[in-house]
């Protein structure tokens, strides 16, 4: 129950870091250009960090278990050749079912607007989560959520102040993050949702209860909508969900191209 | 390997830089979390600043070429996570190097209780005028922001408070 539940942590990171890392080169202005790429480069460093404890995980299980855990051919052949995996695997190459990411963070940044909308609700949750996380009774994953919550703060200032300044600005700009935060909202629901693993770790103090960090991010979110001048969409909305459990959007099928494609192409090409 | 200790290990490392910040030595920055000299290895133990500081890679290197050069032949490099680095561990010399280069220091404790649309008061390195504004909460790299001086008018760099 331990490695999905690190790879989910992971792979948040991951899609995270390589969506804010597409706007490399295309920010409307340099500073925000650079705030975007800093933010993914934080998301990305987080992942390796996990990645490395998944792979540590991994390679400890049983050869015949290791052989069928993951669907990718390209990591059975490893195992059947007696390699160890690292983080580079887990990242280049898994197939899109074996990513345990939520939906959310799979979202296309679309405008300003949804790519601020979806780094809002992100940014918040990562914000109490971590600060939970870092009591977890796993030193590891602590350590990390320790590591990386000075980091989301930053992007959690970041994103708020941007939510104000176009809900709170012109009336296009009103109506444009209005629109995205209400089109953005279906794909929060499954953030506070717990898959087994997940139970199972917060059973064991490993990870928080999402009901209290769900308590905490709405009222975080009220307050900085309240102050944009924004509304939610009505309570009990229907909600996505099915990232977590391996069950993703197209998304993340053109995400993995991109990111993968290196390592698919030129197997263990060296930079 | 005999007359090799532990404190003359943390002088050759007073020579190695920041790559990012080349007026900081990695002792400066307080990122040496332990140097132990066991009968033919060196161990040195890092902490990162932020999680994709690109700049740990090029920090290891310098450490392995500053210990190479001085006749060390086993180097290895922990990177450890717990507890998280902070400006905190910035030493006051370093501190001072940082204004001397033009970037202004961090001058808070870190995490002392800043609201969060609160803002800092930050000094212009070059005129010590506290009338200054922020222009960028991220800089070139992940460790600044940039600020201008609204009395000389300089542009500069702010080392966050982390
Ligand atoms: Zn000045």
């Amino acid at each position: 129950m331990k490695l999905p539940y690190i790879l989910r942590l992971a792979d948040d990171a991951l899609i995270i870091g390589q969506r804010l890392g597409e706007w490399t080169g295309h920010g409307p202005i340099l500073e925000q250009d650079i705030a975007l790429t800093n933010a993914a480069l934080d998301h990305v460093g987080r992942a390796r960090s996990l990645y490395q404890y998944a792979a540590e995980v991994f390679n400890q299980l049983p050869k015949e278990q290791q052989l069928t855990y993951f669907t990718s051919m390209a990591i059975q052949e490893k195992i059947k050749a007696g390699e160890s995996i690292d983080e580079d695997t887990l990242a280049y190459l898994r197939d899109g079912w074996d990513f345990r990411n939520v939906l959310l963070v799979e979202r296309p940044n679309i405008d300003w607007a949804y790519t601020v909308a979806r780094g809002f609700f992100f940014d918040a949750f990562n914000f109490f989560y971590f600060t939970a996380l870092s009591k977890s009774t796993d030193a590891t994953i602590a350590a990390v959520a320790e590591k990386s919550l000075k980091e989301v703060t930053y992007h959690l200032r970041w994103s708020s102040e941007w939510v104000i300044r176009l809900g709170d600005g012109t009336d296009e700009s009103h109506e444009k993050m209005q629109q995205a935060i209400n089109e953005t909202w279906s794909f929060t629901g499954e953030l506070f949702v717990a898959t087994d693993y997940e139970a199972a770790m917060t059973a064991e103090c490993v990870s928080p209860n999402l009901q209290q960090i769900q308590t905490l991010w709405t009222a975080r979110i009220n307050e900085v909508l309240d102050e944009a001048t924004l509304t939610l969409p009505a309570a009990g909305a229907w909600m996505q969900q099915g990232g977590k459990a391996g069950t993703h959007t197209e998304e993340l099928g053109y995400i993995l191209t991109e990111l993968q494609f290196m390592q698919r192409t030129y197997p263990n090409m060296q930079w | 390997m005999n007359d090799v200790n532990e404190e003359q290990v943390y002088e050759w490392l007073a020579d190695v830089k920041d790559p990012e910040v080349p007026a900081l030595s990695i002792l400066d920055l307080g990122i040496v979390r332990n140097v132990a000299v066991t009968d033919n290895s060196v161990n040195v133990t890092i902490t990162p600043t932020y999680s994709g500081c690109p700049a740990m890679d090029v920090i290891s290197i310098g450490i392995r070429m500053a210990l190479a050069g001085h006749g060390i032949k086993q180097i290895t490099i922990d990177q450890q996570l717990s507890p998280a680095w902070t400006t905190d561990w910035m030493t006051e010399d370093g501190k001072r190097k940082l204004k001397e280069y033009g970037i202004a220091p961090p001058n808070r404790k870190a995490f002392s209780s800043l609201g969060l649309f609160e803002e800092e008061e930050i000094q212009c390195p070059r005129c010590d005028s506290t009338h200054t504004e922020m222009v960028s909460r991220y800089g070139p790299t992940s460790c600044k922001a940039l600020y201008k001086c609204l009395d000389c008018k300089e542009p500069f760099e702010h080392f966050k408070c982390h």
